[in-house]
Protein backbone atom coordinates (compact mmCIF):
# COMPACT_ATOMS: atom_id res chain seq x y z
CA UNK A 1 0.00 0.00 0.00
CA UNK A 2 1.05 3.60 -0.52
CA UNK A 3 3.02 5.47 2.06
CA UNK A 4 1.22 8.76 1.69
CA UNK A 5 -1.00 8.52 4.69
CA UNK A 6 1.32 10.02 7.27
CA UNK A 7 0.17 13.07 9.12
CA UNK A 8 -2.99 14.06 7.20
CA UNK A 9 -1.77 17.38 5.77
CA UNK A 10 -4.21 20.17 5.03
CA UNK A 11 -5.28 21.17 1.55
CA UNK A 12 -5.46 24.82 0.52
CA UNK A 13 -9.19 25.01 1.25
CA UNK A 14 -8.58 23.85 4.80
CA UNK A 15 -10.16 20.46 4.02
CA UNK A 16 -8.29 17.38 5.03
CA UNK A 17 -6.40 15.75 2.18
CA UNK A 18 -7.41 12.21 1.40
CA UNK A 19 -5.01 9.45 2.42
CA UNK A 20 -4.15 6.25 0.60
CA UNK A 21 -5.66 4.30 3.47
CA UNK A 22 -9.01 6.07 3.01
CA UNK A 23 -8.89 5.29 -0.70
CA UNK A 24 -8.23 1.59 -0.04
CA UNK A 25 -11.12 1.54 2.43
CA UNK A 26 -13.45 3.19 -0.07
CA UNK A 27 -12.42 0.81 -2.86
CA UNK A 28 -12.96 -2.17 -0.55
CA UNK A 29 -16.65 -1.23 -0.51
CA UNK A 30 -17.07 -1.46 -4.28
CA UNK A 31 -18.54 -4.81 -5.27
CA UNK A 32 -17.52 -6.67 -8.41
CA UNK A 33 -20.39 -5.78 -10.77
CA UNK A 34 -20.80 -9.39 -11.90
CA UNK A 35 -20.01 -11.24 -8.67
CA UNK A 36 -21.24 -8.69 -6.11
CA UNK A 37 -20.33 -10.81 -3.08
CA UNK A 38 -16.68 -9.92 -3.60
CA UNK A 39 -15.12 -6.45 -3.62
CA UNK A 40 -12.52 -5.08 -6.02
CA UNK A 41 -9.96 -5.22 -3.22
CA UNK A 42 -10.84 -8.87 -2.47
CA UNK A 43 -10.39 -9.63 -6.17
CA UNK A 44 -6.85 -8.23 -6.01
CA UNK A 45 -7.37 -6.21 -9.20
CA UNK A 46 -6.37 -2.96 -7.53
CA UNK A 47 -2.63 -3.00 -7.86
CA UNK A 48 -1.55 0.32 -6.48
CA UNK A 49 -2.94 3.50 -4.98
CA UNK A 50 -0.88 6.65 -5.16
CA UNK A 51 -2.04 9.86 -3.50
CA UNK A 52 -0.48 13.22 -4.14
CA UNK A 53 -2.00 16.66 -3.46
CA UNK A 54 -5.60 15.56 -3.71
CA UNK A 55 -4.88 13.57 -6.85
CA UNK A 56 -5.43 9.81 -6.58
CA UNK A 57 -3.99 7.45 -9.10
CA UNK A 58 -5.27 3.87 -9.04
CA UNK A 59 -3.56 1.12 -11.04
CA UNK A 60 -5.95 -1.62 -11.84
CA UNK A 61 -5.91 -4.80 -13.93
CA UNK A 62 -8.92 -6.28 -15.71
CA UNK A 63 -9.61 -9.92 -14.84
CA UNK A 64 -10.32 -10.74 -18.48
CA UNK A 65 -9.69 -8.19 -21.23
CA UNK A 66 -13.19 -8.59 -22.64
CA UNK A 67 -14.86 -8.23 -19.26
CA UNK A 68 -17.80 -5.84 -19.75
CA UNK A 69 -17.57 -4.90 -16.07
CA UNK A 70 -14.33 -3.02 -16.78
CA UNK A 71 -15.99 0.35 -17.44
CA UNK A 72 -18.42 -0.12 -14.56
CA UNK A 73 -15.52 -0.80 -12.17
CA UNK A 74 -13.53 2.13 -13.50
CA UNK A 75 -16.46 4.53 -13.15
CA UNK A 76 -17.33 3.23 -9.67
CA UNK A 77 -13.75 3.76 -8.48
CA UNK A 78 -13.62 7.27 -9.93
CA UNK A 79 -16.93 8.14 -8.30
CA UNK A 80 -15.86 6.93 -4.85
CA UNK A 81 -12.61 8.86 -5.08
CA UNK A 82 -14.48 12.04 -6.06
CA UNK A 83 -16.73 11.49 -3.05
CA UNK A 84 -13.60 11.59 -0.91
CA UNK A 85 -12.92 15.02 -2.39
CA UNK A 86 -10.02 13.95 -4.59
CA UNK A 87 -9.37 13.91 -8.31
CA UNK A 88 -9.24 10.33 -9.64
CA UNK A 89 -7.00 8.89 -12.31
CA UNK A 90 -7.71 5.24 -13.10
CA UNK A 91 -4.92 3.56 -14.97
CA UNK A 92 -5.84 0.22 -16.58
CA UNK A 93 -2.83 -2.08 -16.65
CA UNK A 94 -3.28 -4.73 -19.37
CA UNK A 95 -0.43 -7.07 -18.56
CA UNK A 96 0.12 -10.46 -17.03
CA UNK A 97 1.00 -9.18 -13.55
CA UNK A 98 -2.42 -10.02 -12.13
CA UNK A 99 -3.52 -13.59 -11.70
CA UNK A 100 -6.39 -15.25 -9.88
CA UNK A 101 -3.76 -16.17 -7.25
CA UNK A 102 -4.15 -12.57 -6.09
CA UNK A 103 -7.72 -13.05 -4.94
CA UNK A 104 -7.43 -12.62 -1.16
CA UNK A 105 -8.19 -15.47 1.31
CA UNK A 106 -11.21 -13.41 2.40
CA UNK A 107 -12.30 -13.12 -1.22
CA UNK A 108 -12.00 -16.89 -1.75
CA UNK A 109 -14.11 -17.49 1.33
CA UNK A 110 -16.79 -15.09 0.10
CA UNK A 111 -16.82 -16.74 -3.33
CA UNK A 112 -17.25 -20.20 -1.85
CA UNK A 113 -20.02 -19.02 0.49
CA UNK A 114 -22.07 -17.83 -2.46
CA UNK A 115 -21.65 -20.91 -4.64
CA UNK A 116 -18.61 -19.96 -6.75
CA UNK A 117 -15.69 -22.33 -6.50
CA UNK A 118 -12.52 -20.23 -6.12
CA UNK A 119 -9.80 -20.67 -8.77
CA UNK A 120 -7.13 -23.33 -8.55
CA UNK A 121 -3.57 -21.96 -8.17
CA UNK A 122 -1.89 -20.85 -11.37
CA UNK A 123 0.81 -23.15 -12.75
CA UNK A 124 3.74 -21.95 -14.80
CA UNK A 125 2.30 -23.86 -17.76
CA UNK A 126 -1.09 -23.14 -19.30
CA UNK A 127 -4.04 -25.21 -18.07
CA UNK A 128 -4.92 -28.41 -19.94
CA UNK A 129 -8.16 -30.24 -20.61
CA UNK A 130 -6.91 -33.19 -18.55
CA UNK A 131 -6.50 -30.86 -15.57
CA UNK A 132 -9.93 -29.31 -16.03
CA UNK A 133 -11.46 -32.77 -16.25
CA UNK A 134 -9.65 -34.02 -13.16
CA UNK A 135 -11.33 -34.26 -9.80
CA UNK A 136 -9.30 -31.67 -7.93
CA UNK A 137 -12.11 -29.10 -8.10
CA UNK A 138 -14.18 -28.95 -4.97
CA UNK A 139 -17.93 -28.36 -4.88
CA UNK A 140 -18.60 -25.08 -3.02
CA UNK A 141 -21.86 -26.51 -1.63
CA UNK A 142 -20.91 -29.91 -0.18
CA UNK A 143 -17.12 -29.93 -0.41
CA UNK A 144 -16.97 -33.09 -2.54
CA UNK A 145 -14.26 -33.35 -5.19
CA UNK A 146 -16.46 -35.66 -7.28
CA UNK A 147 -17.18 -32.86 -9.74
CA UNK A 148 -17.04 -32.82 -13.50
CA UNK A 149 -16.47 -30.20 -16.15
CA UNK A 150 -19.68 -29.24 -17.94
CA UNK A 151 -18.38 -26.34 -19.98
CA UNK A 152 -15.03 -24.53 -20.09
CA UNK A 153 -17.08 -21.38 -20.67
CA UNK A 154 -19.81 -19.86 -18.59
CA UNK A 155 -21.99 -16.78 -18.18
CA UNK A 156 -18.97 -14.45 -17.96
CA UNK A 157 -15.42 -14.87 -19.32
CA UNK A 158 -14.01 -15.64 -15.87
CA UNK A 159 -16.21 -18.66 -15.14
CA UNK A 160 -16.52 -22.32 -16.12
CA UNK A 161 -19.45 -24.59 -15.39
CA UNK A 162 -19.06 -27.76 -13.31
CA UNK A 163 -21.42 -30.30 -11.84
CA UNK A 164 -21.14 -32.03 -8.48
CA UNK A 165 -22.05 -35.68 -8.76
CA UNK A 166 -22.32 -35.99 -4.97
CA UNK A 167 -24.90 -33.31 -4.18
CA UNK A 168 -26.16 -33.07 -7.79
CA UNK A 169 -25.59 -29.35 -7.85
CA UNK A 170 -24.26 -27.44 -10.86
CA UNK A 171 -21.87 -24.67 -9.87
CA UNK A 172 -19.62 -22.02 -11.31
CA UNK A 173 -15.87 -22.37 -11.15
CA UNK A 174 -13.66 -19.29 -11.29
CA UNK A 175 -11.16 -19.91 -14.11
CA UNK A 176 -7.49 -19.83 -13.22
CA UNK A 177 -5.81 -17.03 -15.11
CA UNK B 1 7.14 1.63 -31.71
CA UNK B 2 8.69 0.23 -34.85
CA UNK B 3 6.60 0.05 -37.98
CA UNK B 4 6.64 -3.73 -38.29
CA UNK B 5 5.57 -4.12 -34.66
CA UNK B 6 2.75 -1.65 -35.26
CA UNK B 7 1.74 -3.67 -38.31
CA UNK B 8 1.71 -6.94 -36.34
CA UNK B 9 -0.42 -5.44 -33.55
CA UNK B 10 -2.98 -4.23 -36.10
CA UNK B 11 -3.04 -7.57 -37.91
CA UNK B 12 -3.79 -9.41 -34.68
CA UNK B 13 -6.30 -6.78 -33.53
CA UNK B 14 -8.14 -6.96 -36.88
CA UNK B 15 -8.17 -10.77 -36.75
CA UNK B 16 -9.55 -10.80 -33.23
CA UNK B 17 -12.19 -8.15 -33.92
CA UNK B 18 -13.49 -9.81 -37.08
CA UNK B 19 -13.32 -13.34 -35.68
CA UNK B 20 -15.03 -12.15 -32.49
CA UNK B 21 -17.80 -10.73 -34.62
CA UNK B 22 -18.12 -13.96 -36.62
CA UNK B 23 -18.08 -16.15 -33.50
CA UNK B 24 -20.84 -14.04 -32.00
CA UNK B 25 -23.03 -15.00 -34.95
CA UNK B 26 -23.50 -18.38 -33.23
CA UNK B 27 -25.07 -16.71 -30.21
CA UNK B 28 -28.56 -18.13 -29.87
CA UNK B 29 -28.27 -20.62 -32.74
CA UNK B 30 -25.32 -22.90 -31.96
CA UNK B 31 -26.09 -26.63 -32.18
CA UNK B 32 -25.84 -27.11 -28.40
CA UNK B 33 -26.50 -24.79 -25.50
CA UNK B 34 -22.92 -25.38 -24.26
CA UNK B 35 -21.53 -24.23 -27.58
CA UNK B 36 -23.82 -21.23 -27.64
CA UNK B 37 -22.24 -20.20 -24.33
CA UNK B 38 -18.72 -21.15 -25.47
CA UNK B 39 -18.74 -19.27 -28.77
CA UNK B 40 -20.38 -16.24 -27.18
CA UNK B 41 -17.73 -16.19 -24.46
CA UNK B 42 -14.88 -16.71 -26.94
CA UNK B 43 -16.28 -13.87 -29.07
CA UNK B 44 -16.31 -11.60 -26.05
CA UNK B 45 -12.70 -12.47 -25.24
CA UNK B 46 -11.51 -11.91 -28.82
CA UNK B 47 -13.13 -8.49 -29.01
CA UNK B 48 -11.59 -7.63 -25.64
CA UNK B 49 -8.17 -8.59 -27.02
CA UNK B 50 -8.80 -6.51 -30.13
CA UNK B 51 -9.63 -3.49 -28.01
CA UNK B 52 -6.49 -3.79 -25.87
CA UNK B 53 -4.31 -4.23 -28.98
CA UNK B 54 -5.94 -1.28 -30.78
CA UNK B 55 -5.45 0.85 -27.67
CA UNK B 56 -1.77 0.05 -27.62
CA UNK B 57 -1.37 0.71 -31.35
CA UNK B 58 -3.49 3.88 -31.18
CA UNK B 59 -1.15 5.62 -28.77
CA UNK B 60 1.67 5.79 -31.29
CA UNK B 61 -0.62 6.60 -34.19
CA UNK B 62 -2.28 9.53 -32.43
CA UNK B 63 -5.71 8.03 -32.82
CA UNK B 64 -8.14 5.96 -30.75
CA UNK B 65 -9.03 2.28 -30.52
CA UNK B 66 -12.55 2.96 -31.84
CA UNK B 67 -11.24 4.89 -34.81
CA UNK B 68 -8.88 2.05 -35.69
CA UNK B 69 -11.60 -0.55 -35.23
CA UNK B 70 -14.43 1.19 -37.05
CA UNK B 71 -13.33 4.22 -39.07
CA UNK B 72 -11.08 2.54 -41.60
CA UNK B 73 -12.42 1.36 -44.93
CA UNK B 74 -12.74 -2.41 -45.48
CA UNK B 75 -9.65 -2.41 -47.77
CA UNK B 76 -7.54 -1.04 -44.95
CA UNK B 77 -8.15 -3.99 -42.62
CA UNK B 78 -5.31 -6.48 -42.34
CA UNK B 79 -7.28 -9.43 -41.03
CA UNK B 80 -6.78 -12.86 -42.52
CA UNK B 81 -9.24 -14.17 -45.13
CA UNK B 82 -9.78 -17.06 -42.71
CA UNK B 83 -11.58 -14.94 -40.13
CA UNK B 84 -13.76 -12.91 -42.45
CA UNK B 85 -15.67 -15.87 -43.91
CA UNK B 86 -19.27 -16.08 -42.84
CA UNK B 87 -19.55 -19.74 -41.91
CA UNK B 88 -22.92 -21.25 -41.27
CA UNK B 89 -21.87 -24.86 -40.85
CA UNK B 90 -20.35 -26.42 -37.80
CA UNK B 91 -17.51 -28.39 -39.39
CA UNK B 92 -16.00 -25.32 -41.03
CA UNK B 93 -16.56 -23.22 -37.90
CA UNK B 94 -14.61 -25.75 -35.84
CA UNK B 95 -11.96 -26.15 -38.55
CA UNK B 96 -11.42 -22.37 -38.58
CA UNK B 97 -11.37 -22.26 -34.79
CA UNK B 98 -8.70 -24.97 -34.68
CA UNK B 99 -6.54 -23.46 -37.45
CA UNK B 100 -6.84 -19.97 -36.01
CA UNK B 101 -6.02 -20.85 -32.43
CA UNK B 102 -2.91 -22.77 -33.48
CA UNK B 103 -1.65 -19.96 -35.71
CA UNK B 104 -2.51 -17.37 -33.06
CA UNK B 105 -0.56 -19.29 -30.39
CA UNK B 106 2.62 -19.10 -32.49
CA UNK B 107 2.51 -15.36 -33.05
CA UNK B 108 1.58 -14.67 -29.41
CA UNK B 109 4.59 -16.71 -28.36
CA UNK B 110 6.78 -14.39 -30.47
CA UNK B 111 5.08 -11.26 -29.18
CA UNK B 112 5.67 -12.40 -25.59
CA UNK B 113 9.41 -12.17 -26.32
CA UNK B 114 9.13 -8.51 -27.39
CA UNK B 115 11.63 -6.03 -25.90
CA UNK B 116 8.73 -3.63 -25.39
CA UNK B 117 7.42 -4.59 -21.95
CA UNK B 118 3.91 -3.30 -22.69
CA UNK B 119 3.62 -5.46 -25.79
CA UNK B 120 5.13 -8.51 -24.08
CA UNK B 121 2.87 -8.01 -21.04
CA UNK B 122 -0.29 -7.68 -23.10
CA UNK B 123 0.64 -10.70 -25.23
CA UNK B 124 1.15 -12.76 -22.06
CA UNK B 125 -2.23 -11.67 -20.71
CA UNK B 126 -3.98 -12.48 -23.99
CA UNK B 127 -2.22 -15.84 -24.17
CA UNK B 128 -3.52 -16.82 -20.71
CA UNK B 129 -7.05 -16.35 -21.98
CA UNK B 130 -6.39 -17.96 -25.34
CA UNK B 131 -5.23 -21.11 -23.52
CA UNK B 132 -8.90 -21.83 -22.82
CA UNK B 133 -9.81 -21.29 -26.47
CA UNK B 134 -7.08 -23.73 -27.48
CA UNK B 135 -8.37 -26.38 -25.08
CA UNK B 136 -11.84 -25.92 -26.54
CA UNK B 137 -10.56 -26.11 -30.14
CA UNK B 138 -8.46 -29.19 -29.40
CA UNK B 139 -11.40 -30.91 -27.71
CA UNK B 140 -13.48 -30.45 -30.85
CA UNK B 141 -10.60 -31.46 -33.10
CA UNK B 142 -10.25 -34.74 -31.20
CA UNK B 143 -13.97 -35.32 -31.42
CA UNK B 144 -14.24 -34.68 -35.17
CA UNK B 145 -10.81 -35.65 -36.52
CA UNK B 146 -12.02 -38.83 -38.25
CA UNK B 147 -15.09 -37.24 -39.80
CA UNK B 148 -14.71 -36.73 -43.55
CA UNK B 149 -16.68 -33.49 -43.53
CA UNK B 150 -14.37 -32.05 -40.90
CA UNK B 151 -11.11 -33.11 -42.57
CA UNK B 152 -12.38 -31.69 -45.87
CA UNK B 153 -13.15 -28.39 -44.10
CA UNK B 154 -9.63 -28.32 -42.64
CA UNK B 155 -8.09 -28.86 -46.08
CA UNK B 156 -10.30 -26.21 -47.63
CA UNK B 157 -9.49 -23.54 -45.05
CA UNK B 158 -5.85 -24.31 -44.29
CA UNK B 159 -4.43 -22.29 -47.24
CA UNK B 160 -6.16 -19.18 -45.91
CA UNK B 161 -4.01 -19.14 -42.76
CA UNK B 162 -1.07 -17.67 -44.69
CA UNK B 163 -3.06 -15.84 -47.36
CA UNK B 164 -2.24 -12.26 -48.36
CA UNK B 165 -3.72 -9.93 -45.77
CA UNK B 166 -4.25 -7.11 -48.25
CA UNK B 167 -6.79 -9.16 -50.18
CA UNK B 168 -10.32 -9.47 -48.89
CA UNK B 169 -13.54 -11.00 -50.11
CA UNK B 170 -16.98 -9.39 -50.37
CA UNK B 171 -17.87 -10.91 -47.00
CA UNK B 172 -15.60 -8.46 -45.20
CA UNK B 173 -17.35 -5.49 -46.80
CA UNK B 174 -20.74 -6.92 -45.80
CA UNK B 175 -19.55 -7.45 -42.25
CA UNK B 176 -18.00 -3.99 -42.14
CA UNK B 177 -21.33 -2.43 -43.23
CA UNK B 178 -23.06 -4.24 -40.39
CA UNK B 179 -20.34 -3.61 -37.82
CA UNK B 180 -20.03 0.13 -38.44
CA UNK B 181 -23.66 0.92 -39.26
CA UNK B 182 -24.52 2.54 -35.94
CA UNK B 183 -21.27 4.48 -35.78
CA UNK B 184 -21.67 5.77 -39.34
CA UNK B 185 -25.23 6.87 -38.56
CA UNK B 186 -23.89 9.45 -36.11
CA UNK B 187 -22.35 12.81 -37.05
CA UNK B 188 -18.54 12.81 -37.14
CA UNK B 189 -16.98 13.55 -33.77
CA UNK B 190 -19.78 11.97 -31.73
CA UNK B 191 -18.46 10.85 -28.37
CA UNK B 192 -19.40 7.31 -27.34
Amino acid sequence: MGGDDNGAPLATGGDEVVTAEQVWEALAEIPDPEIPVISLVDLGVIRDVDVEDGHVRVDFTPTFLGCPALEVMRDAMAERIRELGAEPEINVRSDDSWSTDRITPEGRKKLRASGFAPPAPRDAAAPTLVQLQSNVFRCPYCGSTATKLENIFGPTPCRSLRYCTTCKQPFEQFKTI
Amino acid sequence: MEEDVQKTLLEIADDELILGWRDSEWTGIAPFLEEDVAFSSIAQNEIGHARALYELAARDLDTTADELAFDRSPEEYRCSRLVELRLLDWERTIARHYLYENADAKRLEQLKQSDDSEIAGLAAKIDREEAYHRIHAQMWFDRLKDEARFTAALEELRPLVDADRTEHGPELTELWEEMTMVRRSQPAGTKW
